[in-house]
């Protein structure tokens, strides 16, 4: 009968209204994210030696459908290295708000340098801090431009939005830890 | 002060009480919509603005006042203006004939704005003209799709008017008067009107959701077909105005469903042996009433899906008509021949009725919608000799 079928979906909703909501508080509650979320890219370093792991290739700029990425190589000072390459990116920009968060510059990559991370909470004013240079996204820095600058301003480390399932980034994050 | 003169301003007083309250009662009944919609739908709902969300319809409210009020540049301004205006003036008006009280128990007033003899004759006939907001707002638009919204909600008011109104003459018939006071004396000498009257109130009841544009009769702002149908070149506070239209529609429906067939502002005889004259408090039990349409028509929308135009066209006249004048049918040949048959008869056979209905619902629907499987014989061709 078809009325019934109604009242019967009446009773499911009635029930849903005693439920406890399935959502979260965002900014009070932290959201839980699957480990393989793609949010800001992180710079890696190889864990022993701690050289960055980019030689400045450039195949992820290549790769990127969005022309997200900005690289510029230079040499390596061979008494000083930066990465245990020839070369390596001296200067090394993605600009957050072109990218689309694909991943293919992580797949291009050929020493795994660029992973895409976790975060996401990048939302800001002006355009230009869009444009996260090396030393915003090097492995060890928590936070996006707009948080780190909150969080100087209040003197608290930075706060992040989220949390992994199962509390560990995927392994190709080497290094990083989220609080 | 001349007598006139008091009784005018004290009318005046009421009918700004009215309407205060009847958009204070817009303003949270959006907030309790989002909320209630929210739980069913396992999320809070809107929690940020005050505590609980409380200050949510007056954020909403600052907001619309001081966004940009866009005119099209094909509109035609005067009308594209009135039409809004039409809308919730229609809408309100009709609210202050409903009595929420026996004469004279609100500080020695009468708890109405207006009383007449024709009651819900003149409620029925002051909805209809809210089709006239809807229809010339889709028309002074001067774009698509606010016209096609337009003319969709104009056909389909008018189309459930009929439903609504044939609905309610059974119930005319038998307590004899059109005043909303000669109904609730009626109802609380023989007991509340559904009993009697349950095909009616049913009929009734579907009707309303057609002709206050809820789910799943929102047709007029389907999005997927007519982007927001005539409200789609509307901005700002006329928007808001419209919206408050549909919402003071809701309520009036909800208030006149009580008083025609749950007892109006009375409230059940049998608390009265609790404490005495509970039954006769004013504004009570009909804003309880009131209250839980409410929640039907919520609860409805969050359940029900939308029907489709052609379905919602068919389901009016061919099933909420013919039903409706059926009831009326019966109930004029049971006055008629009833001789000294008690009219609990009448309840009975009305409420088989609604059981047939029930139970015929699988059988009835290919009514309204037709399996659309053609013959394989039946393909016409295109470009074909
Ligand atoms: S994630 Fe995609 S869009 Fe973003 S920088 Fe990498 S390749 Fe470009
Ligand atoms: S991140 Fe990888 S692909 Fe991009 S320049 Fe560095 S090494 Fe090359």
């Amino acid at each position: 009968m078809g009325v019934l079928e109604i009242a019967k979906g009446m009773g499911v909703t009635l029930g849903k209204l005693f439920q406890k909501p399935v959502t979260v508080s965002y900014p009070e509650q932290r959201a839980t994210l699957q480990p393989r979320f793609r949010g800001r890219h992180i710079l890696t370093r190889h864990p022993g030696t701690n050289l960055e792991k980019c030689i400045g290739c450039s195949l992820c700029a290549a790769a990127c459908p969005a022309y997200a990425i900005y690289v510029e190589a230079a040499e390596n000072d061979p008494a000083a290295p930066v990465s245990p390459g020839e070369r390596y990116a001296k200067v090394y920009e993605i600009n957050m708000l072109r990218c689309i968060f694909c991943g293919m510059c992580e797949e291009a990559c050929p020493t795994g340098a660029v992973v895409l991370g976790n975060e996401f909470e990048m939302a800001d004013y002006r355009s230009r801090d869009f444009v996260y240079a090396k030393e915003d996204m090097l492995v060890g820095v928590t936070g996006s431009i707009p948080q780190r600058r909150e969080a100087t301003r209040l003197g608290k480390p930075v706060r992040l939005g989220f949390q992994l399932d199962g509390g560990q980034p995927r392994a190709e994050l080497e290094g990083v830890k989220y609080p | 002060m001349p007598d006139w003169l008091a009784t005018l301003l004290i009318s005046l007083l009421k009918a700004v009480l009215v309407v205060l309250g009847l958009l204070t009662t817009f303003a949270y009944m959006t907030l309790i919509e989002r909320r209630l919609l929210g739980r069913m739908q396992l999320r809070p709902g809107p929690n940020r603005v005050g505590p609980m969300g409380l200050l949510q319809p007056a954020a909403d409210a600052i907001k619309s006042i001081f966004k940009e009020d866009l005119t099209v540049t094909l509109a035609d301004k005067l009308v594209y203006t009135l039409a809004p205006i039409v809308a919730i003036g229609m809408a309100l008006t009709a609210f202050g004939g409903l009595p929420a009280g026996p004469a004279g128990s609100l500080f020695g007033e009468n708890p109405w704005v207006y009383n007449l003899d024709t009651g819900i004759l003149a409620l029925l006939a002051l909805t209809s003209m809210g089709v006239y907001g809807i229809f010339l707002g889709g028309w002074a638009s001067g774009s698509k799709y606010p016209i096609l919204g337009g003319l969709r909600s104009s056909a389909q008011m008018i189309s459930y008017e009929l439903g609504m109104g044939l609905s309610l003459l059974g119930l005319l018939m038998i307590v004899g008067t059109t005043s909303f006071h000669g109904i609730v004396g009626w109802q609380a000498q023989n007991g509340p009107m559904i009993l009697f009257q349950s095909l009616g109130f049913v009929l009734f009841l579907i009707s309303s959701f057609a002709e206050t544009n809820r789910t799943p009769f929102d047709l007029p702002e389907a999005e997927q077909e007519i982007v927001a149908g005539y409200l789609t070149e509307y901005s700002a506070i006329k928007w808001a105005l419209f919206q408050m239209a549909e919402y003071v529609n809701m309520i009036t429906a909800s208030a006149v469903m009580s008083t025609l067939f749950f007892g109006g502002w009375k409230g059940p005889q049998f608390l009265n042996a609790l404490i005495p004259g509970i039954s006769d408090w004013p504004l009570i039990w009909l804003i309880v009433k009131i209250a839980f349409f409410l929640f039907l028509f919520i609860w409805v929308r969050a359940t029900l899906p939308r029907l489709r135009y052609d379905q919602l066209m068919r389901f009016g006249w061919k099933l909420v008509l013919p039903l409706a004048l059926a009831n009326t049918m019966l109930t004029a040949a049971f006055l008629a021949f009833r001789g000294s048959g008690g009219l609990w008869f009448l309840g009975v056979l009305s409420l088989a009725g609604v059981l047939a209905l029930l139970v015929l619902s699988d059988r009835v629907r290919t009514l309204w919608n037709q399996p659309s499987i053609r013959p394989e014989g039946d393909i016409v061709r295109a470009g074909g000799d």
